[in-house]
Formats: structure tokens, sequence, C-alpha cells
């Protein structure tokens, strides 16, 4: 793509004791869309000694520079968002009962005999089932709608949350191997990365970071923090669902597997809300293969990220997404390989280096 | 105008990959513009004269993408599965050629389904001719458009992109017949339409016009069992009442409809259920455009085989060429 292929003085980024501490830290941070606040203030707290400016929009987004050295820096936007999906109190019906909706995506049938965080102070809930001695053959048979469920908080901490308050899953992060196992991995691994490539970010450029809100409500932060920073190009950084179970793969039409654990970043080319730039495409596989970082490609498939609303703003934005592939993403508990994440990471790393102004050259 | 149409109809030029049917156009209209740019998306924007007393900065759009397939996993005998870039119907595909953005040819192939079902997108593959992966010369994310060659039937045409390339011939054939005009004129060929109108959101941000226009196809209810409309071909452009993705200023539909009156052009007022256009976009920029559409009424959109009557393709370029001669009141 371009000659001048010179790497960064700064510091290709590693994943260690400290990284995984405040991936575990977001993680089990509860930040459900429109309520950011936990997560934002992490992100604030590991962004102040490195960033060159720092500014919380009014929608809550936390919009970070930091800039390069030298002439032409290409203004390179990063987005990762710090919401993630969840419940919301909507009726108290007495006795630490509560009717809830769900916020982002969620498969209602996955909801029983869950445990939860309810609020800003996390107190603990669950969303009751009736047990096995109760129920008939037959009734076992369908799933139980929202309608029929209720967060049960317990009499007494019942009468210490309101209506409007969110909730989360209540699943805590844990290294399981070579896997991580969390809620909420969408997309607290690209914050995570996104805090880690500003403590590296490379002089070529000048980095604008946007940890953005209400992502998984209709990528609602990332639209005002495109306008604001006004970027030259942007990336995504988000999860992506791994369908690559055996029992999955096994099926003979399975061809819909999206992506696979451990065979590194997921690049996109089009999703729902986004065809991705092809010279970022091109600019990404070149930068995996020069440093023998494993990549694939996203199945062309439906979803979107934040790219979706980035790359239509103002007078249009060239827009890529990467994704740590995730097995279990919206549910309780998502599980992906560190490795993934690692060469996630420096993938974005390797790319951003290597942009120049002649990256978008037709 | 036939040669012109038959050339731009021809390029493939799925969403998103619109390289080769820019240049195209660029190569028709350098002539005629006083400056061309291509936005950040892709979107190819001539500027033609400059403002002057009792003019307006008007932006019209014609957008140069159609619908398109894009790979998404090719199996190991070599077949390619694929989905749809903008509105595929699975009942057109099968069967159908395709023409890859690198050259390569293939067919629609389908599993074996119940004869009297539709397929889903998801029982159909692409057969390039290959026997396993490691010779299948296409690969997840290669695009390809339908390949069909241009046809006459009378005064009928047939292509599989007259959605919107005949537009594009529209605008082209206007700006070199517009002599003279008060406005600054910016006609935007348009990227990425078909996937959700998202080119001319940004070009209309860029253009920041005081008036725009769509051209667009519309359907028709002139055949067999059709939907309900009173569009037909043969009876003029379409003045845009409504679609489901705009109301047209009703402004900007009256100064089209008097043209046309004033100018001995027919007409016909198209009310669309549902469908969108670029009008949307430009409406809705910035602080808002009054906006609307110029249609051109058109048989099986979406389809191998879009049909469209050179009698109104005339008119329209008369109709924009009066619109955008004189200046513009909007009562």
């Amino acid at each position: 793509m371009t000659k001048n292929t010179k790497t960064s003085t700064s510091k290709v980024p590693q994943i260690g004791k400290i990284q995984i501490e405040l991936l575990e830290k977001l993680c089990n941070a509860v930040a459900v869309s429109g309520d950011e606040q936990e997560v934002r203030q992490i992100v604030l707290e590991e962004v102040k000694s490195v960033a060159d400016e720092v500014k919380v929009d009014a929608l809550g987004n936390v919009l970070v520079t930091r800039f390069g050295r030298g002439e032409k820096r290409p203004r390179v936007m990063l987005a990762a968002h710090m919401d993630e999906i969840g419940f919301m109190l909507v009726k108290d019906d007495g006795g630490g009962l509560f009717e809830f909706v769900t916020i982002g995506g969620i498969d209602e049938r996955q909801l029983v005999a869950k445990s939860v965080l309810v609020g800003q102070e996390h107190l603990p809930g669950v969303i009751g089932a009736k047990p096995i001695h109760l129920t008939k053959k037959e009734e076992r048979k369908n799933t139980l709608k929202i309608d029929q469920m209720r967060i049960d908080m317990g009499l007494d901490i019942g009468s210490q949350v309101k209506i409007g308050d969110r909730a989360s899953f209540a699943t805590r992060f844990e290294l399981i191997g070579p896997s991580i196992r969390a809620k909420a991995l969408d997309d607290r691994l690209g914050v995570v990365n996104l805090i880690e490539l500003i403590k590296h970010s490379p002089d070529n450029i000048d980095l604008l970071a946007a940890f953005t809100v209400q992502e998984e409500v209709g990528l609602r932060g990332a639209r005002v923090a495109a306008y604001a920073f006004d970027p030259d190009m942007a990336f995504a950084l988000d999860s992506t669902p791994a369908m690559d179970l055996p029992v999955w793969e096994s099926d003979d039409n399975n061809v819909n597997y999206n992506t696979r654990l451990d065979q590194g970043p997921a690049i996109y080319l089009m999703d729902a809300a986004t065809i991705a730039d092809r010279r970022l495409v091109d600019l990404l596989v070149k930068a995996a293969e020069a440093e023998g970082i494993p990549y694939q490609f996203r199945q062309p498939n439906r979803g979107g990220t934040d790219a979706g609303a980035i790359h239509k703003s103002r007078a249009g934005i060239p827009s890529i997404s990467v994704s740590v592939p995730q097995r279990y993403i919206h549910t309780a508990a998502g599980l992906v390989r560190q490795d993934d994440w690692v060469h996630t990471l420096q993938l974005m790393h390797a790319a951003l280096s290597r942009i120049t102004s002649d990256t978008l050259k037709r | 105008m036939k040669s012109l149409i038959k050339k731009l109809v021809e390029i493939p030029g799925p969403s998103g990959f619109e390289e080769q049917i820019r240049a195209a156009v660029q190569r028709e209209i350098k002539d005629h513009a006083d400056e061309i740019k291509v936005d950040a998306l892709g979107n190819l924007i001539a500027r033609k004269g400059k403002k002057k007393d009792g003019g307006l900065r008007i932006m019209l759009s014609a957008h140069i993408d159609e619908i398109g397939l894009m790979v998404t996993h090719v199996d190991d005998d070599g077949f390619a599965r694929f989905i749809g870039i903008g509105g595929i119907n699975p009942l057109t595909c099968y069967g159908g050629r395709v023409l890859f953005m690198n050259g390569t040819r293939g067919v629609i192939g389908m599993e074996k389904i119940g004869s009297a079902k539709a397929p889903k997108l998801a029982q159909l593959f692409i057969d390039v001719g290959a026997s396993n992966q490691d010779d299948c010369p296409v690969g997840v994310g290669d695009v390809c458009g339908f390949e069909r060659p241009f046809l006459e039937l009378g005064d009928r045409l047939v292509a599989k992109s007259m959605d919107d390339r005949i537009a594009a011939v529209i605008a082209i054939e206007a700006m070199r017949a517009i002599a003279d005009t008060p406005h600054e004129l910016y006609f935007v060929f348009s990227v990425q339409e078909e996937v959700g109108i998202r080119g001319a959101i940004t070009a209309a941000y860029g253009v920041n016009p005081d008036l725009g226009l769509a051209i667009d196809v519309t359907r028709s209810g002139d055949t067999p069992k059709s939907i309900k409309m009173e569009t037909a071909l043969g009876k003029g452009p379409a003045v845009k009442v409504r679609d489901s993705s705009f109301i047209a200023d009703p402004r900007v539909v009256n100064w089209m409809v008097e043209t046309a009156k004033q100018a001995g052009i027919p007409y016909q007022l198209e009310v669309l259920e549902a469908g969108g256009t670029d009008g949307r976009a430009i409406q809705l920029t910035r602080a808002g455009v009054p906006a609307g559409c110029l249609s051109i009424p058109c048989r099986y959109i979406h389809s191998p085989s879009e049909m469209v009557d050179m009698n109104d393709v005339r008119n329209s370029v008369k109709l924009l060429v009066a619109l955008l001669s004189q200046p513009v009141k909007l009562g």
C-alpha cells in the first residue's frame, strides 16, 4: 500500500497482568446503555496521564486526543463503546419483585435463573424461575416470555432500588486457561484495547479516541462523537460472534460461522450498517501479513458497529471495524481467547503505525 | 443517447464498489463540468455554473451503485455462498449470471427444494466453474453484479441496472444540454444508495444545497395484476409526491409540474408506497433543504431485466434542462 512502512518509535503494546486486571475491572463494572458512568470513570482515570486532550461530551462519550509528531498527520478516529446490554426496571410489583425490559439485543429465552446486579450500587437480584418440582413435562417445552419473569431483589433490598434503574448480568470475570469468560466483553475488550493504543499511540497520526455510549441501542454515541472529531478515517473496535462450536459446525449447512476463535482479529467487509472501506481492509491485511499477525475476515453478515454511524458523518468518513471473536456474545457469559485479544491489539497498532497521507489515495 | 445508456448499464458497480462506473461517468462529464471531485465515500460531485443573481445552489443526485452479491463462504467443492448487497429477491437469482469485480464470471445454482417454493438466499450459491476451494478464484468478501446485456424492445429499453444508471444518463445529458443557468449546479453521482441512501447523506452535507432533486426510477402500475400505482411507462417523467422515505416538498412538486406544463412536456404524478431515494438524504441534511425527485417509471425493478421507456428518458432530460435553466421561485 505505501512504501513508507517505518515502525513507530512507540512500543508495541503487550498484554500482561496490568492489562488483564484492567479488563477484569472493566468487565465487572456495570454500564448498561445510557448509564455508562462506572466505565467512564475507569477510562478517565486510565487516560488522564497520557492524553493531550480529554473531554466528556453532552451524551457522555469520552473523547481523547493524542497528537503525533511531524507533518501531514492523518486524523484517525478509533471508537470503542463503553455501554453493554442489560435490563431496566419498569414496574414495582411489591415484595421486592420488579417487572423489567431488556436494553440492547438479548434473547429472552436465556434469562431465566440468571443472577443480576441492579443499580449503581450493584445490588444483587435474580431472574427467578419455577423449579422443576412444580413444572409439568409439557410446560417445560415452552420458553418463558419476559412478561412472565421478574427480577427478585428480596424484600429488604427491593426498597433501595427504583423504576428506571438498570441491571446487568452478575457474571464475574475469570481467566480459564487460554480463555477469558466474562460478561460485557462486548465491548470492554475494545475499551481496554483503545486505552492501550492511546498509551502506545504511534507518532505518524493524531489519534482521536472515542469511548462511546449507547452503541447497543443504535450507535447513538458514535454519531455525535464522529461529528465532533471530523476525522480523516475511522476504526471501530468491537466484538463479534464466533459460531464455531463443533455441534454447530457439523450442521450440514453451517456456512454461517461468522468468525472462529483462535483465528485472530476479525476484519469487517460488510455488515448491515457499513460497507468497509477497501483501502482500510488492505491496510489491515498488509499490516497483519507484514507482522505475521493472524487475522480472519468476518463473514459479510447482519449486525452493526459504531462504524455505521461514523462513516455517514458530515461529508463522509472512510471507516472499518475490527472485532475480537467471541462465543456466547450478548449472553450472561461470553468467552474469548486471550490470543485473539492480543493479536487484535497488535494488529491495530501495526495498522495505525503504517497510516500515511497516501493511505486513502484512490 | 442509446449508446451511452448501453455503455453505462453494462458496467458492474454494486454498492461500495463503484470505481468502474464512477470512472466511466467521469469520462463522460469531464468536458461539461467546471469542477469535479470525489468525496470520502466515493461520490462523484461535478459543479456546473456559478451562482448568479436569482440563482440557487442546486444538488441533483443520481446513484451509480446497483444491487449485487458478496461472497460469505467458499465450501470444499468450490461453491460460493453469498448475501445480497441491497434488496436482492431470491426469485430472480436462480440461473442468473454474475460478473465479479475481478473479472470472474459465475452462475447461480440452488439447493434441492420443493418445486412450489421460492428459494431463500441461503439456499443459493454461485458456481464459478471451480471444483474445490483452492482453485476457486473468489473468496470471502468478493463482490459481483448481475450480468445481462442491454436489450432494446422498440421504445422499451431493458437492462440489469436501469436502477439507477438511466438517471445517471439523464443527468449527464442534461449537464451537456444546459447552455446557460443562473444556478450553481452540483451533479452528484452518488454511491451506496441501495444499502440505505448512504452516499447521498454525506454528499448533501458536503454540497450544502439550497434545493435538491433526486433522479431515480420508480415502480409502475401498468403490468398484469400490478401494484396499486398510477405511473405507467411512456406517459412521461414522474414527479414524486411521496415515497416511504420522504415527502417531497410541495413547492418543489409544484415547480416541477408548472415547468412541465409550460414546456409542454408530459408528466405524471407519483405516489410510491414502498421505496426510498436520495431525496430523503438531501431533505434532512444540516438544517433541512427543500427537496423532490424526478422519477423514471420502471418495470421489474431489482430484477436482471429492468425496463424503461425511451420517450420517458428523453422527456426527463428535457424537463431537467427546463427546470435548471431558469430562476426558481418556490411559491
